[in-house]
């Protein structure tokens, strides 16, 4: 029953992974890419690691992916274009591709991956908290490593602010504060004068 | 009951008995929840009707009652228009993705001690990662639809919502570090003992911002822009009509039930009885005065209406907010309280400050 759930789930994974890189249309890449996360997370759950599943979906399908989408729905993407380029670029793109996957053969080649590395883990009683076990290991033993990732996003959030933030010399932009405290003598000056006679 | 169905069934091979039960469960979930969906609607215009000096609709039925099944038999048949040049598998998806993830939510909400379908750990994670997934629906429906006023709004509300999923985010952590678990049940079962034990005095902060972010999430006035009918129309759904029209409204109604519920449950309680550790022990437990008194799942339904009451009022209380001015009050206001207000729970926590955390 597991084995057949998880070949449905790879076979969907695998497909929309592929469908990615080969779809025409960018908006349809892109939610084929939020398909395969989302696969991928129900693969999880299969091997009983709910947090991380579910952090995959919140983060990369609720957040990250949302972002994609907005950008690749507004540009205005022209195909020929892109096209253009594509002998051009094509041996550095072979290049790229048959490194990564001398990396990935070296990672999990049968001389480092298999069943007999890495058996099967046992299933867990239901009282077993996958989020408990992760949180423990990672400000313990991984507290250093979680540590520093966490001093590099930091890093790259005030990276990003300073890279965006410029004074923009026209804009409409309001303070709120500014405008709390506005007294109605700041802004009408009531002028009174005298009636003036109609010559007729 | 569900031994007595089981039993029943027991000619039936295991596994199927299992599905159906499971089943038996879904239905016995969603039925209510539709209904309390359609009465919602009619609750809303007949309390924003009273709040404007007007009376509502009271044409169809007893005082307007039956109005919600008028409605739907008008939205059943009528003509769904598809749009030329839409695309059109995008154009079907966008609701059903809308509806999908709305009622999926409701799996792992308790009821009451025990009463829940799915009592899983992580509840509150998958919660969050669920409603998290309700804007693809928005914005493939505003892309599909090839039009510029429902673009515009998918564009403000995908903007808003991953905006005010953050502060939502930092609210539930908060609620988790109070109840020191991640499942909804225990984060109820917590809160035990007395009305002051609710985590809504030590998350005051949190809480008040939840329940914002969540009209926020679920696109309500004040945060309406991604409809904004004053605009672009109708936003989003400005091209769809009849049924694929009323499944964004089903959704955004049990969105609203869904954010009223987990509100009560997590900072008023939930199930648990106002009258706890004020009345007599013995008057909460026996006779029917006990039932009525006592922790049940009526206490978690009159805290959900009243949340959802919460809801009403407001949007026939408050002018919409400006584009820029929800983007501040999200990112620069609730985010930062939120944080601040991490550190006070963390350290009331770890200082065992009383009479939550002793």
């Amino acid at each position: 029953m597991e084995q057949t759930i998880f070949y449905i789930f790879s076979t969907i994974l695998v497909l929309s992974a592929g469908a990615v890189v080969t779809v025409r249309n960018p908006v349809f890449a892109a939610l084929f890419l939020v398909l395969a996360f989302f696969t991928s997370a129900a693969i999880w759950i299969l091997l009983e690691a709910e947090f991380l599943a579910l952090t995959l979906v919140l983060v990369y399908v609720g957040a990250v992916m949302v972002l994609f989408l907005f950008v690749v729905m507004m540009l205005d993407i022209n195909l020929t274009v892109l096209r253009e380029g594509f002998t051009r670029y094509l041996p550095v793109g072979l290049l790229v591709a048959i490194i990564m996957l001398a990396q990935l053969a070296y990672i999990v080649g049968p001389e480092r991956f298999g069943l007999d590395k890495y058996p099967a883990p046992t299933p867990r009683d239901a009282d077993y908290s996958n989020t408990r076990e992760i949180g423990l290991v990672l400000y313990t033993e991984y507290l250093l490593a979680f540590e520093l990732a966490a001093v590099i996003l930091v890093v790259a959030i005030i990276a990003a602010i300073a890279l965006t933030l410029r004074k923009r010399v026209k804009t409409n932009f309001m303070k709120p504060e500014e405008q709390v405290v506005v007294k109605s003598k700041d802004r009408v000056r009531l002028v009174k004068m005298a009636t003036e006679k109609k010559d007729d | 009951m569900l031994e007595a169905i089981q039993s029943a069934l027991s000619f039936l091979p295991d596994g199927l008995v299992t599905l159906l039960i499971i089943l038996l469960k879904i239905f016995a979930l969603l039925l209510p929840l539709l209904g309390a969906v359609a009465y919602l609607t009619l609750a809303e215009r007949k309390v924003i009707g009273y709040i404007q000096v007007r009376i509502g609709p009271n044409r169809v039925g007893p005082r307007g009652l039956l109005q919600p099944i008028a409605d739907a038999v008008k939205l059943m048949f009528k003509e769904t228009i598809l749009p030329t040049n839409a695309n059109l598998f995008l154009f079907i998806l966008g609701p059903i993705l809308t509806i999908g993830p709305a009622m999926a939510a409701w799996a792992v909400v308790p009821f009451d001690d025990g009463m829940v379908i799915a009592d899983i750990d992580a509840s509150l994670l998958y919660i969050l990662a669920m409603t998290s997934l309700g804007v693809y629906g928005v914005i493939i429906a505003g892309w599909a639809s090839n039009s510029k006023y429902a673009f515009l709004g998918a564009m403000r509300s995908a903007a808003q919502i991953v905006s005010y999923e953050i502060a939502m985010g930092f609210a539930l952590v908060g609620v988790l570090l109070a109840a020191g678990s991640l499942n909804l049940g225990e984060i109820v079962t917590a809160q035990q003992g007395s009305v002051i034990q609710w985590f809504m005095w030590p998350l005051l902060p949190l809480f008040l911002i939840y329940f914002i972010a969540g009209l926020a999430e679920t696109n309500r006035a004040p945060f309406d822009v991604a409809e904004g009918e004053s605009e672009i129309v109708a936003g989003f759904h400005v091209e769809y009509s009849a049924m694929a029209f009323s499944v964004f409204f089903l959704a955004e109604y049990a969105n609203i039930i869904l954010i009223s519920l987990l509100t009560a449950a997590m900072f008023m309680g939930g199930w648990l009885s106002p009258f706890e550790g004020i009345l007599p022990e013995s008057m909460l437990t026996e006779g029917a005065l006990g039932l009525l008194l006592g922790s049940g799942i009526h206490w978690l339904l009159l805290k959900t209406a009243f949340f959802m009451f919460l809801f009403l009022w407001i949007r026939a209380t408050y002018p919409r907010y400006r584009y820029d001015q929800i983007m501040r009050l999200g990112w620069k206001v609730f985010i930062p309280i939120t944080i601040v207000w991490l550190m006070v729970v963390a350290a009331m926590v770890v200082g065992n400050v009383g009479p939550w955390f002793d």
